[in-house]
């Protein structure tokens, strides 16, 4: 049998997909909610802060803090969760600050991401890395 | 309606116009992830919270949309912008229809 380099080349990128898919699977869920919340826009890394402890000892309850000066709302996500999805926060006109404090279950180590809908109608988004002891999805 | 639900919220009772306020609010809910199996192997389904909102004299502070990541007995602390003496409203809305109200009034000092 005689492959063309075209050929070749073809079935090597088919090949390197089918390998990439499973570990894709959960990030895709996590990019997915973020891109429905942005509509696919760009975003920077400053303009939104996300607080949580480096190491958590249960993951039942992971204290977390998120802050965007300005924001209309901000997404957090557990991309290594069952399901990513976290919380939703809006601020209305009387917020004093554009900050919220809250508990949250981590199922295992795992990044916690905030997206942050700016006041000029920009996104940003930071992210960072928890480690759990016990997880919290009582798997 | 999940059993034994106590909202409990913490504001202060006065303050100078124009100053911001902190809010912190917890309600006892077990917030059943619906990941969870029973004894028996079976899916505990899932029961939680899924709407938070404050609102100050009828305008919107905050309105967070609640999903199972959320802990047991769902707690939130934040800031609010105090103009004039009125009621803050907290709503929580849980999945089986049941909503949970509290209402507390500020001064102005």
């Amino acid at each position: 049998m005689d492959f063309t380099r075209r050929e070749t080349l073809a079935i090597g990128g088919a090949a390197a997909l089918v390998t990439l898919l499973p570990a894709g699977a959960y990030a895709a869920t996590s990019e997915e909610l973020i891109a429905e919340f942005t509509g696919g826009a760009d975003m920077a890394d400053t303009g939104v802060e996300l607080t949580a402890p480096e190491i958590a000892e249960n993951g039942n309850t992971v204290p977390i803090e998120v802050r965007a000066e300005g924001a209309s709302a901000i997404l957090v996500l557990a991309t290594g969760n069952p399901t990513p999805p976290v919380a939703t926060f809006n601020f209305g006109p009387l917020a004093a600050s554009q900050y919220a404090s809250t508990r949250i279950r981590l199922a295992g180590t795992q990044d916690v991401v905030a997206v942050a809908k700016l006041a000029d109608g920009s996104f940003a988004r930071t992210s960072k890395t928890v480690k759990v002891t016990i997880g919290g999805c009582g798997g | 309606m999940a059993d034994g639900v106590k909202p409990r919220v913490k504001v202060p009772k006065s303050a100078a116009a124009g100053e911001a306020v902190m809010l912190k609010t917890l309600i006892s809910h077990p917030m059943e992830s619906g990941q969870r199996k029973d004894s028996s192997g079976n899916v505990i389904p899932r029961s939680i919270i899924n709407r938070f909102t404050c609102e100050f004299n009828g305008e919107m502070v905050l309105d967070v949309a609640m999903d199972p990541a959320i802990s047991t007995n769902p707690y939130f602390e934040f800031e609010a912008m105090v103009n004039e003496a009125g009621d803050f409203k907290f709503t929580w809305y849980d999945d089986d229809g049941s909503v949970y109200e509290d209402t507390q009034s500020i001064e102005i000092a």
